[in-house]
């Protein structure tokens, strides 16, 4: 490893290409906590939004016509408002009618910090969409299937759990892949509002070391890595899931 | 004549309804409604402010104008950024089904990077790689921030654009093309003149669809400073100095403008879905 780190200073040295998040072990620190950052708040927004999703989804399709009312509400409103919107909404309106609590040191802190924003904001914003997703995959699974499951004796909410949902995952995952390819580049949203992820500890050794076409370029590479492996994982799992003779 | 009385058999029975067929779909009276209860909510926060301070529907007022100007701005950055990245797209996208190696690769790998890469990242990048004024010879060209924003949002429109393009030439059954072919149409010709007219239909949806999804992503030029909707809601609160009370209508204000642009374009994007589906 030093010999990388030695190999960077040199480069900068000859060539003038600043890396200092390889050479210099506090922006090395810095990075890495960047980045650790981005990968916690993407699997939690994952984790959430699909959580969203299929509750979303086992509602939309509920007796009750005002529960199929509220989760359309719910759903149109999140997906024609812009994410950077909502984040500033929650943060700023929301966070501040909130009541304030006592931390360790005596101080007062607001309830919720940016972080817990960014994983409630981001999440809804991509469960509305995941909702949608869920919708037409349930819609694929036939008729006769839920019949034959109902005369079985089934109850509704088994049906969904143990007939639906399986063969619905199943219709829904490149849909759902792309979703999550997307929420995993909204996360540098949370930028705005000072969560400390990766783009926003670039942005800080940027102003620091002055090599913004260094970290640039780096920061594009390290997301085009993220999706591609969160892309290369959702495709194995889809082809782990495959049922022969359903779906395309 | 003897009369029979009639046994309902459960497979006589008419099928119960599983999945709800009518969509909630928002019309004018619900409009109407929500301006109501937004007039009724604010009569006891009228009635609580302290009459030393101007009263929260007073100050949105008052700011409407300029943020609505800025709306504007908005708009305007996602139409040409749109116009741009279109344009690029389209040339991207015919480059990705080009039969020559060396076109269509390169078109894949410009395609999939700057689709795979964060909005906002891509932003900075042309916020700050690109330079504020350009000179050629003596004549000397600035470039505010506002067009660069555009560049920047124009790029991963392009990427999108160039896939929906590829997607919808791919989808065409490969029988056009044959029998484009048996017909002694050229390669350029059959592209034009029978691949391309059917392809308009099918990629006018997503192409909507990604109008709206840029439309939406014009605020984060605000992180960049640009002085677009967002940015102009940070300075007026910041001049009405700094109530907290006031957040929350701002904030939903520009929640509103901006589903009320977007959620027609929703609603008709899926009505032309509908009309120009593929029925096979």
């Amino acid at each position: 490893m030093e010999v990388f780190y030695e190999w960077a200073r040199l480069l900068y040295e000859t060539t003038g290409i600043n890396l200092p998040f390889i050479y210099d072990s506090y922006d090395r620190a810095r990075m890495l906590d960047g980045f650790f950052m981005t990968i916690k708040l993407s699997v939690t927004c994952l984790f959430f939004s699909v959580i969203i999703g299929v509750i979303g989804a086992f509602l939309q399709n509920s007796p009750l016509k005002w529960t199929r009312r509220i989760v359309n509400v719910y759903i149109q409103l999140f997906r024609n408002t812009p994410p950077l919107v909502q984040l500033y909404f929650f943060y700023f309106a929301i966070g501040t009618l909130l009541p304030k609590v006592t931390n360790e040191y005596g101080g007062q802190e607001p309830l919720l910090g940016g972080f817990a924003w960014a994983v409630i904001s981001l999440s809804c914003y991509a469960g509305a969409y995941n909702v949608e997703i869920f919708r037409s995959g349930i819609e694929a699974v036939p008729d006769s299937t839920i019949e034959a499951a109902e005369a079985l004796g089934f109850s509704r909410f088994n049906i969904f759990k143990d007939i639906t949902l399986p063969l619905a995952i199943r219709v829904s995952l490149p849909a759902l892949n792309n979703n999550l390819v997307n929420l995993v580049k909204t996360t540098t949203l949370a930028y705005a509002i000072a969560v400390p992820e990766m783009l926003y500890e670039a942005n800080q050794i940027w102003s620091d070391n002055v090599n913004v076409t260094e970290m640039m370029v780096f920061m594009l590479l390290v997301y085009f890595v993220l999706v591609g492996i969160l892309v290369w994982g959702m495709n194995k799992w889809e082809k782990a899931l495959k049922i022969p003779g359903f779906g395309a | 004549m003897r009369q029979t009385k009639q046994r309902v058999l459960p497979v006589m029975l008419s099928p119960v309804k599983r999945i709800c067929e009518e969509r909630f779909q928002l019309r004018a009276w619900h409009g109407l409604a929500l301006a109501t209860i937004a007039l009724l909510a604010s009569i006891p926060v009228l009635a609580q402010t302290d009459p030393t301070r101007a009263s929260i529907f007073d100050v949105l007022v008052r700011w409407m104008p300029l943020l609505l100007e800025g709306f504007v701005f908005n708009i305007i950055i996602s139409i040409s950024a749109m116009g741009i990245g279109t344009i690029a797209g389209a040339a991207l996208g015919l480059g990705q089904i080009s039969l020559n190696k060396w076109v269509r690769k390169p078109a894949w790998l410009i395609t999939q990077f700057f689709r795979n890469a964060p909005w906002l990242v891509l932003l900075f990048f042309a916020m700050f790689l690109l330079p504020f004024e350009i000179h050629i010879g003596s004549l000397t060209i600035p470039l505010p921030d506002w067009l660069k924003a555009m560049v920047g949002l124009s790029l991963p429109v392009m990427a999108n654009v160039s896939e929906i393009v590829r997607g919808a030439v791919v989808s065409l059954p490969s029988g056009q093309w044959e029998a484009a072919e048996s017909l002694a149409f050229s390669r350029t010709q059959t592209l034009w003149q029978i691949i391309l007219p059917q392809c308009i239909k099918r990629m006018l949806p997503p192409w909507m669809n990604l109008y709206s999804i840029l439309t939406m992503a014009t605020v984060l030029a605000s992180v960049v400073g640009v002085s677009e909707v967002m940015t102009l809601t940070g300075q007026a609160l910041a001049a009405e100095g700094g109530r907290s009370d006031l957040l929350l209508p701002f904030y939903s204000f520009v929640l509103l403008l901006f589903f009320v642009y977007c959620y027609p374009i929703a609603r008709w994007t899926v009505h032309m879905e509908k009309k120009f589906a593929v029925i096979n």
